[in-house]
């Protein structure tokens, strides 16, 4: 199947898989490490052995997913100059530097002291171990924001020049970093984290009070999440209503995709609920929509006029079948969190948390949705950016590398088995894991420790525990 | 007054060494892992890495992201040509990686999760093998970007590198475990050190030897003033290290050997740095040309003087932590 098509597509394909693959551990390692901080601190603050539970528990959930986060993202440095590297080559001055302040304030610090926040409790002792996770998941966050930011550049160039070289040159590093959608970006990339880690938090809590309704951990996290739903969730909402405004402003063509809107409005555009693009036609067939709901809410005006699609010329056009279904896939996934988050609270006034079990089961219903939502958010907002990948002034087709066809078709086909069999290994891991309650010794390994003759490791009797203190 | 590309030169030079000396010895230790008599054995053989490997990889990402940064030219030349080396070693780092962890969360699977980590060891360390004689070979470029096949990489050249690369790797593992364990384990790898650390040698000697002949430029700069007195010092300080290496093995020493193979290492590197220099990527492309403009070279460095050394600090700490002979039992799964 792939012995027809170009190098650009095939190039394209594998980008798309490969990234797409590592924004799943990221997602859920940037709200896990937060969360563990959290725990830590509070095991530290209060003495609450269920606090220290919980944190060794999500602590192996967090090592196997960070590590695939890492191999994963390693792919990610170097694909930018094995298949995209006349891209490189023009934007290495601005993006390069970018990426460069991603690994030395954030790779290193969180490679550096995630060995000692894993292993290092007992040689370190309480303050700096709180240190070190605290320094991991500071990492995470400065990780986000840099790669963020290089990603908004991409979408919304700014403090540049061109040079004799078609290179675009660095002129002021402050508009470079904070480019117009960059605060915007990374405020709904944070919170889609935070939301996507209390999900599956929650789903697993959920799990557990389905067995075992006293189970204390289970109680423990599953109310933290649930909180975490209700104040983040509307607040996801909020930030990306102002996203997409933001859009609106630089990328007008990725709203109109994401709308729907083949035609122009001079009067009110409406907004489409659902309805089946037709790009031959270019009209939306079969389309539920609002009256003029979408002027109110882009423009904030009943009769404000809309240009559609049919004002960007056709070769700049972006594919508006995939924008406009991941977007609602994105956007009805926020509002199910929002309905979990509040559904949670109108049970926790009444003393139901942890009683009601299609609450429950919802919650695990729910636990893989913010995957689901990070990803269509991300689709939406690079096919959003397509046929370019510096908004309007570098194509994707002018950015290729001059690798051939079958090299590119070879390792797009060694990275889907590849990633297919060790991520489905990963995940298979992680939700054996996750099947297990919080505090089981030596959480998923079914065979007996290693351990020499006659002597009984005093992990054996307290795993993780720093102070003998009975733990598990 | 030093050109800033001159100075990021360096510093990439840096991060890659640093990359090499690091997972090189992690890397050998996957390479070795097979060696392994028992699950005891193998348990401290992964333990003796699982707090450090991931800062160790990190360096590759430095590496290739700093290029990025202060070369893009000379990153989007040396990754398409080097499109299937570059590939695989990725691959393979993704085996060895997740090895870490699941090995540790199954036992039926064990097996093959064990395989991963020596086959992706084995495979990534033979492809910057690869890589680093194919550079040397040199890369055609034309207008700004690779102007060769995609098969340009495989010659017998390339794989003699790759061998070598596997054999001192697997030196440094060797030594590496010397110096983190004790009894049946540690006496296995001071016998293999000697083997191993013999065989690193010779290979230094056949590579050292054909690559003057890879290029007749290589030539020139060995064999002409300036260059000509290194060709004196090198291999008195080579023979150096390896006497240190082996009266060290000899003499029964924990860290003597590892640091021997270490030197040995960084001697190579300056000599591959020197046979480049001023190039890049051999044969044309000069530092000066590939480097980013002065402000993207400023910006950058400006945080690369203030972390680097912070990273450095951190970093032994981390290796400070963990000190010491490894207790197999010690561990967190």
């Amino acid at each position: 199947m792939f012995d027809t098509m170009t190098a650009e597509t095939l190039a394209r394909m594998q980008f798309a898989f490969t990234v797409s693959f590592h924004i799943i551990f990221p997602a859920f390692s940037i709200g896990l490490a937060s969360y563990l901080a959290v725990l830590n601190g509070l095991w530290l603050k209060t003495r609450d052995e269920t606090y220290l539970t919980l944190f060794n528990y999500w602590k192996k959930i967090f090592a196997v997913a960070f590590g695939m986060g890492v191999v994963s993202g390693i792919v990610m440095s170097y694909q930018f100059g094995t298949n995209w590297s006349v891209f490189s080559d023009k934007t290495g001055p601005v993006l390069g530097p970018l990426m460069a302040y991603e690994v030395l304030s954030a790779f290193f610090l969180e490679a550096g002291f995630l060995g000692i926040m894993l292993f290092g409790r007992e040689r370190v002792g309480d303050k700096l171990h709180m240190f070190a996770t605290a320094m991991v998941a500071f990492g995470t966050l400065m990780s986000a924001t840099w790669i963020l930011s290089v990603n908004s550049w991409m979408q919304t160039p700014a403090g540049y020049s061109m040079n004799e070289l078609g290179q675009f040159v660095p002129e002021d590093w402050w508009q470079i970093v904070f480019n117009p959608s960059f605060p915007y970006r990374l405020v709904h990339m944070v919170l889609a984290a935070y939301l996507t880690t209390a999900l599956v938090v929650g789903g697993v809590g959920g799990l557990h009070l389905l067995r075992n309704r006293e189970d204390a951990p289970a109680r423990r996290m599953f109310s933290m999440a649930m909180w975490m739903l209700v104040v983040v969730a509307p607040l996801q909402i909020f930030a990306g209503d102002a996203h997409g405004l933001n859009t609106l402003e630089h990328q007008p063509a990725k709203v109109m995709a994401m709308e729907g809107h083949y035609d122009s409005h001079p009067d009110g555009a409406p907004l489409i609920l659902f309805g089946i693009p037709n790009p031959e036609e270019k009209r939306i067939d079969y389309a539920i929509e609002i009256p003029k709901l979408s002027s109110l809410i882009l423009k904030h005006h009943w009769d404000a006029p809309l240009a559609g699609l049919d004002t960007i010329p056709d070769e700049d056009e972006p594919p508006v079948m995939i924008v406009f279904w991941s977007f609602r896939v994105m956007v009805g996934l926020g509002f199910a969190m929002l309905g979990l988050g509040a559904w949670s609270l109108w049970r926790r006034i009444k003393g139901k948390l942890y009683a009601d079990r299609w609450l429950h089961r919802t919650a695990i219903l729910m636990g893989p949705m913010g995957f689901v939502a990070v990803l269509a958010g991300w689709i939406t907002t690079e096919v959003g950016r397509q046929p370019f990948t510096v908004y309007g002034l570098l194509r994707t087709s002018d950015s290729l590398a001059p690798v051939a066809a079958p090299a590119v078709a070879a390792s797009l086909i060694a990275f889907i088995i590849v990633y297919f069999f060790i991520f489905g290994a990963g995940t298979f891991y992680l939700l054996r894991m996750m099947n297990k309650p919080a505090g089981t010794v030596r959480l998923g390994l079914r065979d007996a420790p290693v351990r020499a003759a006659g002597i009984t490791p005093i992990q054996e009797t307290h795993p993780d525990d720093a102070h003998g203190v009975k733990g598990d | 007054m030093f050109e800033l590309s001159f100075i990021w030169a360096g510093i990439i030079a840096f991060a890659v060494l640093t990359y090499v000396i690091l997972d090189g010895f992690d890397l050998g230790i996957g390479i070795l892992f097979p060696t392994a008599k028992s699950e005891r054995d193998k348990a401290t053989m992964m333990n003796s890495i699982a707090p450090i490997w991931d800062g160790n990889e990190t360096w590759l990402v430095m590496g290739g992201g700093g290029l990025f940064a202060v070369f893009p030219l000379a990153y989007a030349v040396i990754m398409p040509a080097l499109y299937m080396p570059i590939i695989l070693m990725l691959l393979a780092l993704i085996f060895r990686g997740v090895a870490f962890e699941y090995r540790w969360r199954t036992e039926r699977w064990k097996p093959v999760w064990d395989a991963a980590f020596f086959g992706g060891s084995i495979m990534a360390a033979f492809m910057q093998g690869i890589a680093l004689g194919a550079l040397v070979q040199g890369i055609k470029v034309a207008d700004r970007a690779y102007a060769g096949g995609w098969w340009d990489w495989l010659t017998a050249f390339s794989i003699l590198t790759g061998v070598a690369v596997v054999v001192g790797y697997a030196l440094l593992g060797a030594t590496w475990l010397i110096l983190k364990t004790e009894g049946p384990l540690q006496n296995q790898m001071q016998r293999y050190a000697w083997w191993l650390a013999a065989g690193t040698l010779g290979f230094i000697g056949v590579v050292s030897i054909m690559t003057p002949f890879q290029d007749p430029i290589y030539f020139q700069r060995w064999f002409n003033l300036p260059g000509s007195i290194l060709s004196v010092l090198m291999p008195g300080a080579v023979l150096a290290a390896a006497f240190s290496l082996f009266s060290g093995l000899s003499a029964g020493k924990d860290g003597q050997p590892f640091l021997s193979a270490l030197s040995l290492f960084v001697l190579c590197f300056v000599g591959i740095g020197i046979s480049f220099y001023p190039n890049i990527v051999p044969p044309g492309l000069t530092i000066a040309e590939a480097a980013a403009p002065d402000a993207s070279l400023k910006f950058a460095l400006v945080g690369t003087v203030v972390l680097v050394p912070l990273i450095l600090v951190y970093t032994a700490y981390a290796y400070w932590v963990f000190r010491g002979k490894i207790d197999p039992e010690e561990g967190y799964h």
